[in-house]
């Protein structure tokens, strides 16, 4: 991503971002609600207009070979769950079908067995729980094998337990396969136990940049999260953008 | 165009239609509704004017295009809907999915579903009250075939609106073929209308179709010029419908509407 902007009339909700996500690494959006998280993750999935900027996923030009640049990513949020009227099994295959998976049906039944989803998969999507629907979302996610996967969120809706599971099979997955991970989350504790490197945003700028593990210290801050709320309630005293 | 594309929107909404009756029952209720409240009417009407026109054509015919009509630009919307309905555009979107196969899947799936309803009503007609479809054979299929294309563009002009305009416009779908059925003369010579009906009228590619099917009835010759125009204005009126449908698309990226589609508004 280079130099990414997105404005609403006078307003810039993403203003002149720039960042890259390497491979085998997981990287962590940060930033406190409006900064401009979702926004971005939304330009990357090409169902948001930048103002200005490029978006290159393994090279490829996301606004002049859309369905070239789509084919290589994916991503699960939260607020965007798959339809509850469709099993597991049949939302995989549409969403196989619009991905172009070859061999879908073994890529299906992999992905039904590394999220634990075997016995679900003629379950209608609505009628899981919370934590079953996020593994479904995250099958979804895998099924074309993506170069670049956007989490948003990924574990917002689960119980501790639940979550460390789906954050060990994330790490698992990136240290595993070669693609490169955005993850936007508010839980810090997850955030240091599972991102390699960590982008704060605010207010549509990227402030900080660095491993959160060390981050912390270099600002003077007790922990990530101190950090966190610096950055929230303090932005300019934050230099940006980050190198 | 991409097929495996096309084909996930459309074996989207197979797996609905054969997974939940109260989308199934619908393809075929109506229509049969329809079929026996307008065969009754024809044969009463029949009854009590024997020398009059032959209402069974004329009414029953009539009626039966129209539900097709409906069927068929009701197929493309409730296709669209239900990505509406189970807020999928962000999912859907994110993929490589083109605005071009997205729209192409909506209208296969409803060629496939008024097909059926179709055949039903044909089926239902021709059995029940002696409805001389086979009489006509081939000669039917034009008259069908315009019907076809002008339901696609309005299906697709509608669903560009309810895109447009959010979730909640979707009441305004509904009742589109009502509105224009004064004007389309499904019932009646279009020569009853005033002149700015008329005018109308001639913009919309079914008030051919019923004029010509009353002249066929009436034993004039077949309307081909009639039908060939209005096939070139329904096919006129697909391509602007679906530009618009892009050009709306293209302006709920922009906007940012398509992501947070269910806020209706991001003014």
């Amino acid at each position: 991503m280079r130099d990414l902007r997105k404005r609403y009339g006078a307003a810039a909700a993403v203003d002149g971002v720039s960042f890259e996500v390497r491979r085998n690494e997981i990287v962590g959006l940060l930033g406190p609600n409006g900064a401009g998280k979702t926004t971005t993750i939304n330009m990357i999935l090409g169902v948001l207009a930048p103002s200005g900027g490029d978006i290159r996923i393994e090279g490829v030009d996301l606004a002049r070979e859309r369905e070239r640049a789509l084919a290589r990513t994916n991503f699960a949020a939260v607020y965007a769950p798959l339809p509850g009227n469709l099993t597991v099994q049949q939302n995989l295959r549409c969403f196989g079908l619009l991905y172009g998976v070859r061999g879908l049906d073994a890529r299906i039944e992999a992905v039904l067995e590394q999220f634990d989803l075997t016995r679900f998969r003629r379950t209608r999507c609505g009628l899981l729980s919370s934590g079953e629907q996020t593994r479904v979302c995250l099958a979804k996610a895998m099924l074309n094998a993506p170069r670049l996967l956007l989490l948003d969120e990924p574990t917002a809706s689960l119980d501790p337990s639940a979550a460390q599971r789906i954050r060990h099979a994330i790490r698992t997955i990136a240290d595993r396969d070669t693609l490169g991970i955005l993850w936007t989350s508010h839980n810090m504790y997850e955030v240091e136990a599972v991102c390699d490197r960590v982008l704060f945003l605010s207010q549509g700028r990227l402030l900080l940049e660095g491993d959160p593990k060390t981050l912390p210290r270099e600002h003077g801050a007790a922990s990530l999260e101190a950090l966190f709320i610096r950055v929230a309630r303090e932005p300019l005293t934050f230099a940006g953008p980050a190198a | 165009m991409n097929a495996r594309h096309v084909a996930a929107i459309a074996l989207r909404q197979y797996y609905l239609l054969r997974s939940s009756p109260t989308r199934l029952v619908p393809l075929f209720a109506w229509v049969a509704i329809d079929v026996v409240l307008w065969g009754f009417i024809a044969r009463y009407l029949d009854r009590i004017a024997p020398h009059g026109p032959d209402f069974l054509l004329t009414l029953l015919g009539a009626a039966l295009l129209w539900d097709f009509f409906t069927r068929i630009m009701h197929g493309v919307t409730t296709a669209f809907l239900e990505d509406v309905w189970s807020r999928n555009f962000l999912n859907l979107f994110a993929t490589p999915l083109a605005v071009s196969e997205y729209v192409f899947g909506l209208v296969l799936t409803s060629i496939a579903t008024s097909l059926v309803g179709l055949a039903v009503m044909l089926a239902l007609a021709t059995l029940a009250f002696g409805f001389p479809f086979l009489a006509y054979g081939a000669q039917f299929v034009p008259f069908v075939a315009v019907l076809f294309l002008f339901g696609i563009a309005l299906g697709i002009l509608a669903s560009a609106m309810v895109l447009r305009l959010g979730p909640a416009s979707e009441w305004l779908v509904w009742p589109i073929p009502a509105l224009l059925s004064p004007f389309a003369a499904v019932f009646y010579p279009l020569a009853v209308l005033p002149a700015w009906m008329q005018w109308i009228a001639h913009a919309l590619p079914p008030s051919y179709v019923f004029e010509g099917l009353r002249a066929l009835v009436a034993g004039r010759p077949f309307p081909l010029h009639e039908l060939a125009w209005a096939a070139g204005l329904a096919t006129a009126q697909i391509v602007l419908a679906y530009a618009c449908f892009v050009a709306v698309f293209r302006a709920t990226v922009r906007s940012g509407l398509l992501a947070r589609y269910s806020a209706e508004s991001t003014a």
